[in-house]
């Protein structure tokens, strides 16, 4: 016992505030400090919301808005029609060759894209010379502007005069129909998407493998892995996050998809028989070529809708694979190695 | 006051006082009222698509008659564009004083008659009839002012013709397609068996040029849809499908492989508005073979051809009217033909030496001043064509390809078609 503790004070113990006291009144200075902590991130953060709910929100609750009437353009009027457009859309069978078209180009777009970037990626990984060059030449499709793409392509892949067939026929094989059989048009579409994104997709990958840790490798090496034993028991499961993100991303692209379709043929209007019509090719025909602005609106939402289920299932999944991840994921070497 | 503040403000004193000296220069046309006098200087805008054959030096000619006047002329590169900027301003602001309408989509523009300026009885009677027709909407009002047609002959080649056994001078071949569309069929047949090649460039061409001969093709002016129940359409679509298809080489026109075919001999003839002469030679400069001929399958047939609109809500309307007026005279008219080959649709046009006498080299020399007048002269039908035309049409060119390319047949290419306008 000290004299401390049972000398009497005035204020009660010392460090703790009486319970009666009024709270200090703050000064204006700190009031106005204690508020710059608070406010101002969402200030600086602010800019972008305001510009997103001007350029993005408001347009997305005004095509709801058409969506259900039926709207003239150049009188910026329309009358309610209720969810008519809505059931015009999903009983047009154009509309389900489109949603056919979209997942077809987008499967051969996107597989062939992500197992060719990693195995790009892969090798820029390597010790190789002038490695930025490298690197920089396979951003370069990417620089070209879709359209230039879509024009170079398309008079590649001509039925009759194209580079393609020209030298199939001098080979003496078939000519490929590209622009009468759904398949073949997919294909060629998938083509032009892949030349522009498989690219950019690699040196995504490649950061991403530039962060796995040398380590593994260098114990992989002890432990007598090949190069491929490498890669598949490494890299590739180490790459997971970065695949989902990659995947998401191109899901999101080839949904809507627009710019090769479009300029797959000089009419753009998804071949006589739709066979490279898409939902973003579908959406403009009603929109641009018939001024039907209220069905456009109405397939806009529906593929909003699409898009929004396909990434909600694109997020399940990645939960699941990223919980995974200490499991069945990369297998640290230490353990792996100490364990023999 | 920092030496910066004071340029700022004095900038701001010397706008201020600029802008009054000219507000005060203007005072005398009295705020709103439009151009109360003629002699204030104004800037027009003209927005046309392709090439009208307004030069330079013809806007120039205009002002030097009118000192006042400053004419800037903006150009889409296609109709397409000029169709998509047209409907997303009409009605609001940002449109030129003068504006281009395609035929095309002139149906849709006079939709909304009542927002564009009306023309002045004066200029009433100077064109052909059913092209001033078309421009009058249900109260009489005349809002477009026309500018050229596309009286069609037949562009053929004369060295591939000569090479099949037929006839290959202007004279010869105009004869020999001298009938309906089944003659010319017959022929493409003829030719076919002697080459072994296709002698049309286009089936849907072929379409095209049957449709243009019928007056009410997809509706009626009341509004009722007979697609699908036109005979004369379905009697067009299976007479195409049957012998047209086997004798073209492309399903339609304006793809890579139907441009580069131009050249290379491919098919033999082409309906040929007069607009097409430039396309053809543009596609094919080397060929010496290209001719054309006064004859067209069934007599005349139109295709294509403009309009020049003036907006209601324009800054300067009267004058922009005036403009119009003077563009589309024949005078103007003709000379925009000589710069671009846009045959005119005003009556007074076709007596015109510049234009009776006119001749193309590139053509083997064809009269083609001479062949087009005869061919509009023989035009009697105009087609009957409303807002949704386009959208019919280009469903039924896809029923025929769909035919061309083998993908369906033509029964199950026809009901695909009416399922579609079904849908509509």
């Amino acid at each position: 016992m000290t004299s401390t503790a049972t000398r009497p004070t005035a204020s009660g113990p010392a460090g703790r505030p009486s319970p009666e006291r009024a709270p200090r009144v703050l000064s204006f200075s700190h009031k106005l400090s204690k508020w710059d902590l608070k406010l101002s991130p969402y200030l600086y953060i602010s800019p972008f919301f305001i510009v997103f709910a001007i350029v993005g929100l408001f347009p997305i609750a005004y095509t709801a808005v058409i969506s259900f009437q039926d709207w003239d353009l150049v009188r910026n009027s329309g009358e309610f029609v209720g969810f008519q457009q809505y059931i015009w859309i999903l009983e047009n069978p154009q509309f389900w060759t489109a949603l056919r078209n979209t997942f077809s180009i987008f499967l051969l777009s996107t597989i062939p894209q992500l197992v060719l970037a990693i195995f790009i990626a892969a090798m820029l990984d390597r010790n190789i010379r002038a490695k930025t060059f490298w690197r920089m030449g396979v951003l370069l499709p990417y620089v070209m502007a879709p359209v230039a793409v879509a024009l170079i392509f398309s008079n590649m892949f001509g039925d009759n005069h194209g580079l393609v067939n020209n030298i199939l026929t001098d080979i003496g094989l078939q000519p490929i129909p590209w622009h009468k059989d759904p398949f073949w048009s997919h294909v060629a579409i998938a083509t032009m998407v892949n030349f522009r994104w498989t690219g950019y997709n690699a040196l995504i990958l490649l950061a991403a493998m530039q962060a796995i840790p040398r380590d593994y490798y260098e114990a992989a090496t002890v432990d007598g892995a090949g190069a491929f034993r490498q890669f598949t028991s490494i890299t590739v499961p180490s790459l997971r996050p970065t695949l989902i993100f990659v995947i998401i991303t191109s899901t999101i692209g080839g949904l809507q998809i627009f710019d090769e379709p479009r300029m797959y043929d000089n009419t753009g209007e998804g071949g006589a028989a739709q066979q490279w019509l898409t939902i973003t090719l579908f959406l403009y025909n009603i929109g641009w070529r018939e001024w039907n602005f209220g069905r456009a609106a109405a397939l806009a939402w529906i593929l909003f809708l699409i898009i929004l289920v396909i990434g909600l299932i694109n997020l399940l999944v990645t939960r699941r694979l990223v919980r995974d991840e200490g499991g069945r994921g990369v297998v640290s070497p230490r353990k792996k190695g100490f364990r023999r | 006051m920092n030496s910066r503040a004071f340029r700022r403000s004095a900038v701001a004193v010397a706008a201020f006082s600029a802008s009054a000296i000219v507000l005060a220069g203007c005072a005398g046309g009295g705020g709103d009222q439009p151009s109360a006098d003629p002699d204030e200087p104004i800037t027009l805008t003209i927005a046309t698509f392709n090439d009208f054959g307004y030069t330079d030096e013809l806007l120039q000619e205009y002002m030097d008659e009118n000192p006042n006047v400053t004419i800037v002329h903006n150009r889409a590169a296609e109709s397409g564009d000029a169709r998509a900027n047209y409907f997303q301003k009409l009605g609001k602001e940002g449109l030129a004083d003068i504006e281009a309408v395609e035929i095309d989509w002139f149906a849709e523009a006079m939709q909304y008659s009542d927002l564009l300026a009306e023309a002045p009885d004066s200029v009433k009677g100077r064109w052909l009839d059913w092209k001033e027709a078309a421009a009058t909407d249900p109260d009489g009002r005349l809002v477009g002012f026309g500018t050229d047609i596309g009286p069609q002959g037949i562009c053929y080649r004369s060295d591939l013709f000569e090479a099949a056994g037929l006839p290959s001078d202007r004279e010869g071949v105009a004869d020999l397609f001298d009938g309906n569309w089944e003659n010319y069929l017959d022929v493409a047949d003829q030719y076919k068996e002697a080459t072994g090649k296709p002698m049309i460039d286009s089936a849907n061409s072929v379409l095209q040029g049957i449709v243009n001969q019928i007056e009410y093709t997809y509706t009626e002016p009341d509004g009722t849809v007979i697609a699908t129940e036109n005979p004369d359409i379905q009697a067009a679509y299976d007479l195409v499908t049957e012998r047209a298809v086997p004798n073209s080489a492309y399903a339609g026109q304006w793809s890579d492989d139907w441009f580069a075919s131009m050249a290379n001999g491919e098919f033999a003839t082409m309906l040929c508005p007069g607009w097409m002469l430039g396309v053809i030679e543009g596609g094919a400069p080397e060929v010496t073979g290209w001719d054309i001929a006064d004859v067209f399958p069934n007599g005349g047939g139109n295709w294509g051809g403009s309009y020049l609109t003036v907006p209601a809500n324009g800054a300067n309307v009267d004058a922009a009217l005036a403009l119009a007026d003077w563009l589309t005279a024949p005078e103007q008219q003709v000379k925009a033909f000589t710069a671009a080959g846009t045959f005119p649709s005003q009556l007074e046009a076709y007596e015109d030496p510049a234009l009776t006498d006119a001749v193309n080299p590139y053509f083997n020399d064809a009269p083609t001043g001479q062949i087009l007048s005869t061919r509009a002269e023989a035009v009697t039908v105009a087609p009957y064509k409303d807002a949704s035309y386009f959208k019919y049409h280009d469903a039924l060119q896809n029923a025929v390809t769909r035919v061309f390319d083998g993908v369906e047949d033509q029964q199950t290419s026809w009901d695909t078609w009416v399922a579609e306008v079904e849908a509509f």
